[in-house]
């Protein structure tokens, strides 16, 4: 039972992450969710201090809130004319060092590590359960995971249209009068949520990584940006179960090897998918070369 | 403020400024060029890329030594630019997504390697981890003689290819034309900032030398449209950041030099961003106002002159 909570689990963070993770490649703003889960540090830092414990939904709202201001900052830093992965990194990293020194500040007194917040660990997932009016309904994971994989496909079910518009031709979205800025702040909030609901039970590594690998190897498969979040959504899946099953093998760390068989099938898509990939295109290069030479 | 005269005349503290001051230095100065080429959180994926290079040195000798480590970490961080160049230049994958790809993955292979060297482990592995979160407290002679060494080489060569640096920074297409190995040249410069990373992720840590390779170069760029004059600029914002953050640390309150470090260089970009000549927040403002009251006289004069004739 625990192996199916765990693969359950994995798979919810890769459908999660891969529903706004899609419109993030396509926006080139991939690194913002290795920096929200950085830069969360702080705020989860200040709701211990003020909450006086590690009750998960105060921190849940400290880590959100700040993930919304590093948003926030990064976008006003680029509208001063910072480039967008430059300010990417200055706000992400300043604010995870005030994190880090505010729990040096206050390491005496409490019990609260860099390795619980930032590195949480899937495995455990299946013992930390929620009990409704006394009944087991599963781990809490599933269900903080669970949400934010509904509120996603809530969200961009409903603003389909405009979120598409908006990632491939911000200018006619504006054009026709759809709130750009609204929307990218809309994105920007799932993105924070997803991250900081998916990393405190799985890790922040897997969530990263499930933000963009699942994307772009979809990416190298389709021109269509339905089937591109579709066929991300499966390849999650598929992650999912092999990384557990790899991790069950070989005794290792279970997000690392769902992350680093998103690399492997990634890998695969870059060489062998049938539009993009090197592979075919280098040998329908030379079969062209071939025929051209024979007609010569 | 005798405490810190006295915190500062510690031997100990002095390496630990000087090894700091240089990180800073190098680290502006190759990330001016990151910035340029928008590659500026190559520093963030090389530093964790560094994972799995130190896993796989480890079990490959079963022992701790600093330059395995270093050299594993190197080799790791080179097939990681390997692995971003391939990727962007051969699919329609851009470069931030290839950025990514390259961390998550390289990061959580090492992650795999990591819990399965623990699980089998001997008792020898501890602190392996630390060498990616570091400690610049625990900065020694021989660290910062290295760094030195690293800093020299580096700095050399960037005087050296300045001219080639520059205009791969700004036009590969044409330094292309021109007939210069533009691939070689930028390998090159990813190389360079694999040293830097190499040898500063042990002193301040994985985010930490993310944050030199970024902030200083950032907040130069806000000063000087030249890049010779942003590139001594972000190095001494560097060594400066260093300087700051070395200094508070010692100050007695115990805080990692590190974050501090990172801070300082914080500070000085918002002071960049706020009061910077032409660029900064404060004399954007003041152009505007000055524009418009240029435009409230001249049509107050228009106004006064056609009255006059009116007349």
């Amino acid at each position: 039972m625990s192996s199916f909570w765990i693969m359950l689990t994995g798979a919810l963070v890769a459908g999660a992450c891969s529903l706004v993770g899609c419109f993030l490649v396509l926006r080139k703003l991939a690194m913002i969710g290795d920096a929200i889960s950085h830069s969360v540090l702080p705020g989860i830092v200040i709701a211990f201090l003020i909450g006086g414990s590690r009750d998960s939904l105060a921190m849940l709202l400290g880590a959100s809130v700040v993930g919304l201001v590093t948003v926030f900052f990064i976008q006003w830093f680029q509208q001063k004319g910072v480039s967008s992965d430059a300010s990417i990194g200055v706000v992400f990293t300043a604010l995870f060092s005030v994190g880090v020194v505010l729990i040096s500040l206050y390491t005496r007194q409490i019990d609260l590590d860099l390795d619980c917040v930032l590195y949480g660990e899937i495995a455990y997932v299946p013992w930390d359960t929620l009990h409704l009016a006394g009944m087991n309904v599963g781990p809490k994971a599933v269900w903080g995971v669970g949400f934010a994989f509904l509120l996603n496909a809530a969200v961009i079910a409903a603003f389909y249209k405009q979120f598409k518009l908006c990632s491939f031709d911000p200018g006619m979205a504006a054009a026709v009068g759809v709130p750009v800025t609204l929307f990218h702040y809309v994105l920007m909030g799932l993105v924070s949520v997803t991250t900081v609901a998916s990393f405190e039970s799985v890790g922040a590594i897997l969530v990263v990584g499930m933000l963009v690998i699942p994307p772009a190897t979809a990416y190298l498969l389709t021109d269509r940006l339905s089937r591109m979040i579709l066929y991300s959504l499966l390849i999650g899946g598929v992650c999912s179960v092999l990384g557990y099953v790899f991790a069950y093998a070989t005794d290792a760390s279970i997000a690392g090897c769902m992350t680093s068989v998103a690399g492997a099938l990634f890998a695969l898509a870059f060489l062998f998918s049938p539009k993009h990939g090197v592979v075919w295109r280098r040998w329908k290069r030379r079969r062209m070369a071939l025929s051209q030479t024979a007609d010569a | 403020m005798s405490g810190w005269w006295n915190a500062l005349a510690d031997p100990n503290t002095q390496w630990i400024m000087l090894g700091s001051m240089l990180l800073g230095l190098c680290s502006g100065v190759i990330g001016s060029f990151a910035y340029l080429r928008k590659q500026s959180l190559m520093g963030d994926v090389l530093s964790h890329a560094a994972l799995p290079g130190v896993c796989i040195a480890f079990m490959l000798t079963g022992t701790k030594s600093l330059w395995q480590f270093l050299i594993g970490a190197a080799i790791a961080g080179i097939l990681a630019t390997f692995g971003i160049g391939w990727i962007t230049r051969h699919s329609r994958i851009k470069q931030d997504a290839a950025l990514a790809i390259v961390l998550t993955v390289f990061f959580g292979a090492g992650i795999a390697l990591l819990t399965q060297i623990q699980h089998n482990g001997n008792g020898n592995q501890s602190g392996l981890d630390k060498f990616l979160f570091g400690q610049a407290a625990a900065m020694v002679p021989t660290d910062v003689r290295a760094v030195a060494v690293v800093t020299i080489v580096l700095v050399g060569l960037c005087a050296l290819l300045f001219k080639e640096f520059k205009l791969v920074s700004f036009d590969p297409g044409f330094a292309r034309g021109l007939g210069y190995p533009v691939v070689f040249l930028e390998q090159l410069l990813m190389f360079l900032a694999v040293v830097t990373v190499v040898a500063g992720i042990q002193a301040v840590g994985v985010v930490l030398m993310a944050s030199l390779l970024i902030t200083p170069a950032v907040s130069a760029r806000y000063w000087s449209d030249k890049l010779n004059v942003m590139v001594a600029l972000a190095g001494t914002f560097g060594a400066v950041s260093g300087l700051i953050g070395t200094m508070i640390s010692a100050g007695g309150n115990h805080l990692p030099t590190g974050p501090l470090s990172v801070l300082s260089a914080t500070a000085l970009f918002l002071v960049s961003v706020l009061f910077a000549p032409r660029r900064g927040m404060l004399s954007v403002a003041l152009a505007r106002l000055a524009a418009r009251n240029r435009i409230k006289r001249e049509t107050a004069a228009t106004w006064v002159e056609r009255k006059e004739e009116a007349v």
